[in-house]
């Protein structure tokens, strides 16, 4: 045991481990927020109780059809998937001609319905979900301990983070999201359906919100506004990230997510505002975002 | 049916003075002078003051085409300075009021200046993640009260000589100020000034050629708007005798969109329709509880898809009158 700056190692490292496994859950929901925003057009507020409803099917599966963790890690993102592609179909795909604001607002209209929903048949007092035997328990590294969890947590994010990376830059199919971002009416020329990619573009998102969801379950309580609390703080991740990027996205998510929790070590008052202040300073500097175009 | 023709956020009436207009607000004022008799003075109060709320609202979003996610901001912290000049430094319900504006101003001159730096989606987010600040600021600050907020807020005298605590004192004051806002914020949107806003709204690279500077355009209607948010908060906090973290949370921010949207966004009377029928929904829907939520989410996305001139705005649109 040492000490940083007055500060015992231990609390130091727990708390950047805390702002990494925040940092995960700001880069997949920006992620699934500029994914959808790149082929929609469409700032989706409802992102955040999508997220809950990826916690709230893990614990549902787990209460009623006794499925754990595993296999809620799977089937939740694609139940909460196919739910966003339903709802792409009824409501979202008559406003794409429509000023963006609209969207805005019908998704946030989504997000009251899902929220109050799950706190008439909940209340919002928070739910435990257990976590599964082969996560519990942790390392011990020396300078800190490492709940097996969390590090489960940061490395299954960074995985699907550059997963997503890797197939729209890399691939033939993500060649044809960003051909259909840039001009549809050209894509759909060359006999590419874009409607349905545009649908399961929106089911992708969605799902990736939901699998955040999931693996917050077993760390925080499963409560109906847990995700009300997040989307917020992922607006000001994606002002500052901009969302041109999708590498930016990643790196923005993680990153604020570890100055978070620094903030929460140094200066604890400030841990909830810090991001906040962040953007209102990358806005002064770099009004585009770090890694946006400007628009 | 083409989409665009039903988008009140791009379409743009002529802006002569219509005897509908007229006629309209003469009726909305002899409303407000008769209903005490017939209802809750203290529900008309509120009425009152989110219709004021709502109409500064529309001011950014119905001319100039701005959606504020945040404006939750200006109302809430004006609605606790105002309490908290009236309670702990003993001012009179005016300078109360002026005290709590001031801030809003203040507030929207710091937020706005920031937000107009982007546009469309970023700037609902910024404003959005502003107020989301200065709420977790409002949980910690002494001056708030934390979770209680400011209680027992006294009504004082006016200018020192009227009792506030008569309730028919109180209507008067409200109904003046009310009227006040309305007038004011109908000068604004016919003035020159409105015209070059309505300008931004449709087309604002061309404005800019035209050699508008329409950052500054912005930032001015930004300001006007977040301070006669601040009246209504203000004068809200010495109505209720209450400020509250409900006033400066997000979902306050919402409601207010809510109440334009559903009146009719960049109708001039719509906001008022649409804060009466929404404070109205609550107070007779209390009893379901939570379902409130659920309802305002379906009334969100009723409106978006198949109403987006709102109440007023349809009816305008069906007499072909302007409202």
């Amino acid at each position: 045991m040492f000490e940083i700056f007055g500060i015992p190692s231990t609390a130091l490292f727990g708390q950047l481990l805390i702002g990494l496994i925040n940092g995960s859950f700001y880069a997949l929901l920006s992620l699934g927020l500029a994914v959808i925003f790149g082929m929609l057009n469409i700032i989706n507020f409802s992102h955040g109780a999508q997220y809950m409803m990826g916690a709230f099917a893990a614990y549902l599966l787990l209460q009623y059809s006794g499925l754990g963790y595993w296999p809620a890690l799977v089937v939740a993102p694609i139940l909460v998937g196919i739910t966003g592609m339903i709802i792409e179909r009824l409501f979202l795909r008559w406003l794409y001609k429509l000023d963006h604001l609209y969207g805005l607002l019908l998704t946030f209209g989504l997000a009251l319905i899902i929220e109050g929903v799950a706190r008439n048949y909940y209340g919002s007092a928070g739910l435990p979900y257990v976590l599964p035997e082969s996560l519990r328990g942790g390392q011990n590294l020396g300078f800190m301990f490492l709940p097996n969890y969390r590090a489960w947590v940061i490395v299954a994010s960074l995985t699907i983070c550059f997963g997503t990376w890797f197939v729209i830059e890399r691939t033939r199919l993500g060649a044809y999201l960003r051909a259909a971002t840039e001009n549809p009416a050209l894509v759909r020329a060359f006999g590419i359906n874009v409607p349905r990619m545009i649908t399961l573009t929106y089911g992708f998102g969605v799902a990736l919100a939901a699998f955040a969801g999931v693996m917050a379950a077993p760390i925080y309580n499963v409560s109906p506004q847990m995700g009300s609390d997040l989307i917020i703080v992922v607006f000001a991740v994606v002002v500052i990230g901009g969302m041109g990027s999708i590498l930016g996205a990643i790196v923005t998510g993680f990153g604020l997510g570890v100055i978070e929790g620094l903030t929460k070590v140094f200066f604890p008052e400030a841990s909830n505002t810090v991001i906040f202040v962040i953007m209102a300073i990358v806005l002064l500097v770099r009004p585009a975002g770090l890694f946006g175009r400007r628009g | 049916m083409d989409p665009a023709a039903a988008d009140p956020l791009h379409s743009s009436p002529s802006t002569t003075r219509t005897p509908s207009e007229i006629i309209a607000f003469a009726v909305m004022v002899a409303a407000l002078v008769v209903a005490p008799f017939f209802t809750y003075p203290l529900f008309l109060m509120q009425v009152m003051c989110f219709a004021l709320f709502a109409c500064a609202f529309n001011l950014l979003i119905g001319y100039v085409g701005l959606l504020s996610f945040g404006h939750a901001l200006y109302f809430g912290w004006a609605s606790y300075l105002s309490a908290y000049a009236a309670k702990a430094w003993g001012f009179t319900p005016e300078l109360a009021i002026l005290t709590g504006t001031a801030t809003a101003a203040l507030c929207g001159l710091i937020a706005g200046s920031l937000a107009i730096r982007r546009q469309g989606i970023y700037f609902a987010m910024i404003t959005l993640a502003l107020a989301q600040m200065m709420y977790f600021f409002a949980l910690r600050a002494k001056l708030t009260g934390g979770e209680d907020g400011i209680q027992a807020v006294p009504r004082g005298h006016l200018f020192g000589l009227i009792d506030l605590r008569n309730e028919t004192a109180m209507y008067v004051l409200v109904l003046v100020i009310f009227l006040a806002g309305f007038l004011f914020i109908y000068r604004v949107v016919h003035s020159p000034f409105g015209e070059v806003l309505k300008a931004i709204r449709e087309n604002e690279p061309r404005a800019i050629s035209l050699g508008y500077k329409t950052e500054r355009y912005k930032l001015a209607a930004f300001v006007l708007s977040a301070t006669l948010a601040g009246v209504a908060g203000s004068t809200k906090a010495i109505v209720l005798q209450l400020a509250s973290l409900t006033d400066v949370n997000w979902p306050m921010s919402g409601e207010v969109v809510l109440m334009t949207l559903v009146g009719g966004l960049g109708t001039i009377f719509g906001p008022i329709v649409g804060s009466f029928i929404i404070l109205l929904m609550q107070y007779k829907l209390s009893i379901v509880g939570e379902w409130v939520l659920v309802i305002q989410g379906i009334i969100f996305v009723a409106c978006v898809l198949l109403f987006r001139r709102g109440i007023v705005g349809e009816i305008a649109s069906r007499l072909r009158i302007r409202l």
